[in-house]
């Protein structure tokens, strides 16, 4: 089986390393995967976005153009791949930064006020994190119990001190309703 | 045995470039290779290595005369437009017949183009990288993991023929991520009584040079090279085939052109079509034997590039025109789509021809 997971929104949102986590999720499980970013002007603001497939077989092309799971963290990301994504894919939305609802029926909608909670809960800058908990929870496509040992791992030794957070904030888009 | 790890392209092949016994690396930042750069900053001064940014990428090349010719292992890695300044220096590295290693991670041509990959270097790598009678060996990684095997092999090619080694990338292969095995196995050590190591005053000084001002001393060094060059492209030529038995069509890319026809062979094959492809892994040598083969077989040859069809000639001198090549391209740092090359197999499929 293959996933190609498509994370776009603002430079700074932390788009590149939630797409990071979900690779060494790939990483630690034996998968097959590869995780392509948007380099260049955008990262410094902008949009960025970044590729990831996990497989069971050796990856084809990185780059993904029509995604079975597509987070989108700002209006220009939704506006831009909500026609790309495959038929009955997931679309998670950040709903405190996109008004507007999915407008196509045959995919599966999700809505979570992520950048809202992030900053409720003293988690600035997480709203990425929040993202990938709720999409654990939508798609179930990484099994929940592997978090906290992949953070342990994509949290870079110098930033440990942000490794709970990191952990908390999966947790509280995980058990969002 | 080697545990794999998660690396980009560049840092992989940095990493690969230390284990390979590279200890001087000279460079000037450009996107999208910079993370070498960055890479041999951080690594280099903690194995008793040189890093050095040099003022261009012009006085890089110029380091890296000058390290080869004391018989190290040197490397120096740009983009494009850095290539370009450097080819003076590519031409004396060939005069002078030393080893080295040159990786151009790709982006759009011409001028200072663009930041997006492109293959659109390969005229340049595989005939014209600077003045004179001469080659470069030119290997094209498809994998993060063959960042690191052919920057490996690339040192080793680059000292058995006393040769330049390049490795012609491109922007997305610097810039993914895959996991990757480090385990590269032993070094293999080549003889350097050229390499200018000091006389100490024990032996007749050695001199590396490029200038001959007789002009039948000059030619009988380039014969002597040609004549090398003749068994590298009976020996060291490198390809790889996807679903090739039974193929009627024949797609032949490299890098992540060949990434992208994967999807569009496996997509095909489901509606029937006998497709498969040939993926050159050295472009100079090009593995022309391969391809003399294939066109008994196959109908027509489709060209997958991010250029504008640049590896064409390669593929009709090869089978001397015997079947046509179509070309599937995107150029200026687009990339082609599984759709774009999909539809080119399906109006390939559609050549008649006697088999």
């Amino acid at each position: 089986m293959t996933k190609n997971i498509l994370l776009a929104g603002f430079g700074g949102q932390g788009i590149l390393f939630s797409g990071k986590f979900l690779a060494y999720e790939g990483l630690m499980e034996g998968k097959e995967l590869s995780w392509l970013p948007s380099y260049g002007p955008e990262m410094r603001g902008g949009t960025a976005n970044c590729s990831v497939i996990l497989s069971d077989e050796p990856v084809g092309s990185p780059i993904v153009t029509n995604p079975d799971i597509l987070i989108a963290m700002n209006l220009p990301s939704l506006d831009k791949y909500e026609n790309a994504a495959a038929i009955g894919a997931h679309i998670l939305v950040d709903s405190s930064l996109i008004e507007r609802k999915v407008m196509r029926d045959d995919v599966d909608a999700h809505y979570i006020p992520a950048t809202r909670l992030a900053a409720d809960n003293e988690m600035s800058g997480l709203a990425n994190m929040i993202m990938i908990g709720y999409m654990i929870r939508k798609t179930g496509i990484i099994p929940y119990d592997n978090v906290a040992k992949t953070m342990e791992k994509v949290v870079p030794a110098k930033k440990q001190n942000l490794l709970e957070l990191n952990k908390k904030a999966v947790e509280l888009g995980y058990n969002y309703k | 045995m080697s545990e794999k790890v998660l690396m980009k392209g560049n840092e992989a092949l940095a990493e690969a470039a230390i284990m390979a016994g590279c200890r001087h690396y000279f460079g000037y930042p450009i996107t999208p290779q910079t993370e070498i750069a960055a890479y041999m900053a951080k690594r280099m001064p903690k194995i008793g290595g040189v890093f050095l940014q040099a003022e261009s990428e012009i006085a890089a090349i110029n380091m890296v005369i000058g390290g080869a010719s004391t018989g190290r292992r040197v490397m120096t890695s740009s983009s494009s437009p850095g290539i370009s300044l450097k080819s003076e220096g590519l031409s004396y590295l060939a005069g002078c017949d030393l080893p080295a290693l040159v990786v151009n991670v790709q982006r759009g041509g011409p001028g200072l183009g663009g930041i997006q990959p492109s293959q659109s270097d390969y005229f340049h790598a595989t005939r014209g990288a600077g003045h004179g009678d001469f080659h470069m060996i030119v290997l094209a990684p498809s994998s993060v993991q063959e960042m690191v095997n052919l920057t490996f092999k690339g040192f080793d090619l680059a000292e058995k023929y006393r040769m330049t080694c390049m490795i012609l990338s491109d922007g997305t292969m610097g810039q993914m991520m895959e996991p990757v095995t480090l385990d590269m196995g032993e070094i293999q050590k080549y003889d350097k009584s050229w390499a200018l190591t000091g006389t100490k005053g024990e032996r007749k000084p050695r001199i590396i040079n490029s200038l001959f001002l007789q002009p039948d001393e000059l030619e009988k060094f380039n014969f002597a090279r040609y004549e090398r060059y003749k068994k590298i492209e009976e020996n060291e030529s490198i390809y790889e085939e996807y679903r090739m038995e039974d193929a009627e069509v024949c797609i032949v890319a490299f890098g992540v052109a060949s990434r992208v026809s994967k999807n569009a062979i496996d997509k095909a094959r489901e509606q029937g079509i006998k497709v498969g492809m040939i993926r050159p892994v050295t472009l100079w040598p090009f593995p022309k034997k391969r391809f003399e083969e294939a066109a008994d077989k196959v109908r027509a040859f489709v060209s997958v590039e991010l250029s504008m069809g640049q590896m064409i000639e390669d593929i009709e001198l090869a089978t001397r025109c015997r079947r046509p090549v179509l070309l599937c391209n995107r150029t200026g740092g687009m990339i082609p789509t599984v759709e774009n090359v999909l539809e080119k197999i399906a109006e390939a499929d559609k050549i008649g021809g006697t088999r």
